[in-house]
């Protein structure tokens, strides 16, 4: 196992005595654009090349999982999109089996399928920002026009099924918000039929392109040991050579039903990455395909009208359906007591909630794992003895999302 | 295994007598059998309490018994109750599939544990987030600062008897 310094600070650099040329401390970020964000990243110089990196971050931090201890549980669901704002479903799917975990619930079939097909889709959306700034970083700019024409269609969808493109709150917990509308499924299916030659497009575009190749192959060499050592989950730790995925090993929300291949590499660089996202965002296509092809019937909603909230109709028509709902609106509903960790796969790598409930009808404690915080303990490794201008390169490669890592 | 995974074990002995041949339970007992305090299943999850001085070596015993990757390090706050910290650390098996919560209760008069850095170096960003919102200190971290707060930041703000808005 390599010696790691994820650690130390950089101040200043070490004066050599007599030293002609000494090594010079750079800052990047927080406002640089292949930052993705707000990281600030102090690097120590000896001329062009890496001898030490010190990720700074917390720029964002808005303090969410303090706020979520002071929210009623189904309050939770939107703060969860602002945490990684690229994958607003695959957040609210990790929150909400969580607490279903903890209230023992059981979800709809169809409600499950539709959560896999728009967790999918979301993979989609997030791989595609990241194909696009990455390319973007290299400066391969055309992609970039390329992939966001895709990403609107795929807002559009979103939009069409809950009314926001980017903050969706689709997922609730006990299944999902509504029924998605009339035809959307059918429009699911245009996209998804014409997107695997889109795929071939960006690969066409970026594949053979001999400045790519060099500027990505052999830069940001990251072994098996390191990526275990370091915690770095998803395409970056599967590029690694470790053939792990929780949607094929724990499998969560009838992804078991699936069947799609796991990409692995063992380039162990940034071009193994892109080359194992590229292929991820195929078997997502595949995926999505097959739970176009298989949807079950029947309603999105568990049946428990204490903590589902009913249907509009009902709600103005029932009773019964009124008092829960008012009840549900204006108490929260109690959760039992204990502790729960539920991991999924998100476009990222692994993604964890871990909810803690004394039995109220707030969360006592909810910690969100993102695989953005971990992967920045990498970049030292990465990028070190290496040329300034591959930093930019690794960032790109293991997609962070800043909002994910601040929290 | 799956006949039980419905069930809840609530403490030590009955898991004990129903998780006989779990990995993670039979590597804690080899390691010091009057070292695992508490034990649970709950919602097919396995809780395992260790005083918090045993935090390293049980790390160790568990990674070398398969438990491979470090997913996951938090802590909770029970205050007014003591000890008043509750450190959760998550670590999952490759081999098994599987992932299994080590716990360890720590006191609220000046909180401090051995790191996990030693076992697992990735552990560094997620001690210097519970150190940086709950102010527990863990002795031989290659690099104890705030991560998320501003350094001259007074204050934990995940403890609960830190207001969620207003001033402090």
């Amino acid at each position: 196992m390599a010696d790691f310094d994820v650690g130390t600070p950089i101040l200043e650099a070490p004066v050599a005595e007599g030293a002609k040329d000494q090594h010079m401390v750079l800052n990047m970020g927080p406002q640089h654009p292949s930052t993705h964000g707000v990281l600030r990243l102090v690097l120590e110089v000896d001329g062009e090349i890496i001898v030490r990196l010190y990720p700074e971050i917390g720029y964002l931090h808005t303090g969410i999982e303090k706020t979520c201890e002071a929210k009623f549980y189904q309050q939770v669901v939107p703060l969860t999109d602002r945490v990684d704002y690229l994958g607003p479903m695959a957040n609210n799917l990790c929150y909400c089996l969580a607490v279903e975990k903890l209230l023992e619930l059981e979800i709809p079939e169809r409600a499950q399928w539709l959560r896999v097909m728009f967790t999918e889709l979301t993979r989609l959306n997030s791989h595609l920002i990241w194909l696009g700034t990455h390319a973007m970083d290299i400066g391969a700019l055309t992609v970039f026009l390329y992939t966001f024409r895709e990403r609107e269609d795929i807002l559009r969808i979103f939009e069409e099924v809950s009314g926001q493109r980017m903050m969706t709150s689709y997922f609730r917990i006990g299944g999902l918000s509504m029924e998605p509308p009339l035809g959307l499924l059918e429009k699911i299916q245009a996209f998804i039929k014409t997107f695997p030659e889109k795929i071939d497009e960006y690969s066409n575009l970026l594949t053979g392109n001999p400045i790519f190749r060099n500027r990505l192959m052999g830069v940001g060499m990251f072994s098996a040991e390191d990526a275990i050592a370091l915690a770095i989950t998803g395409p970056t730790m599967r590029a690694s050579g470790i053939d792990f995925d929780l949607r094929r090993d724990m499998p969560y929300s009838s992804y078991e039903k699936f069947q799609f291949e796991v990409p692995v590499s063992t380039g162990c660089d940034c071009w193994a990455r892109y080359e194992v996202r590229l292929l991820e965002m195929r078997e997502s296509v595949k995926i999505v395909q097959q739970a176009l092809d298989g949807m079950p019937e029947g309603p999105v909603k568990a049946d428990a009208p204490k903590i589902v909230l009913p249907d509009r109709e009902k709600m103005k028509t029932q009773m019964e359906a009124l008092i829960h709902h008012f009840k549900i609106v204006t108490e929260g509903f109690n959760v039992p007591a204990g502790e729960v960790y539920q991991g999924i796969e998100s476009g990222h790598g692994q993604m964890g909630y871990y909810v803690v409930s004394d039995g109220t009808a707030k969360p006592y404690r909810v910690h969100m794992r993102y695989p953005g915080f971990a992967s920045l303990q990498a970049l030292e490794t990465m990028c070190k003895g290496r040329m300034l201008a591959d930093v930019v390169a690794v960032i790109g490669s293991i997609d962070i999302v800043l909002g994910e890592i601040d929290r | 295994m799956t006949e039980v995974a419905k069930k809840t074990l609530a403490n030590r002995a009955e898991v004990l007598e129903g998780l006989p041949e779990h990995p993670a339970v039979k590597a804690l007992l080899g390691w010091n059998a009057e070292g695992l305090l508490d034990a649970r299943w709950d919602r097919g999850e396995l809780t395992l309490t260790v005083a918090p001085e045993n935090i390293v070596p049980t790390l160790t015993a568990l990674k070398a018994a398969g438990y491979n990757a470090f997913e996951d390090m938090t802590a909770v706050d029970w205050f007014p109750s003591e000890p008043r910290f509750q450190l959760s650390y998550h670590i999952l098996s490759h081999a098994y599939k599987e992932r299994v919560r080590l716990r360890a209760m720590v006191s609220g008069d000046a909180p401090a544990v051995d790191s996990a850095t030693q076992v697992w170096p990735g552990a560094n960003y997620y001690e210097r987030e519970v150190f940086d919102l709950f102010g527990v200190r863990f002795e031989g971290h290659p690099n104890l600062r705030r991560i998320l707060m501003p350094d001259d930041w007074e204050g934990h703000p995940l403890r609960k008897d830190y207001p969620v808005e207003g001033y402090r």
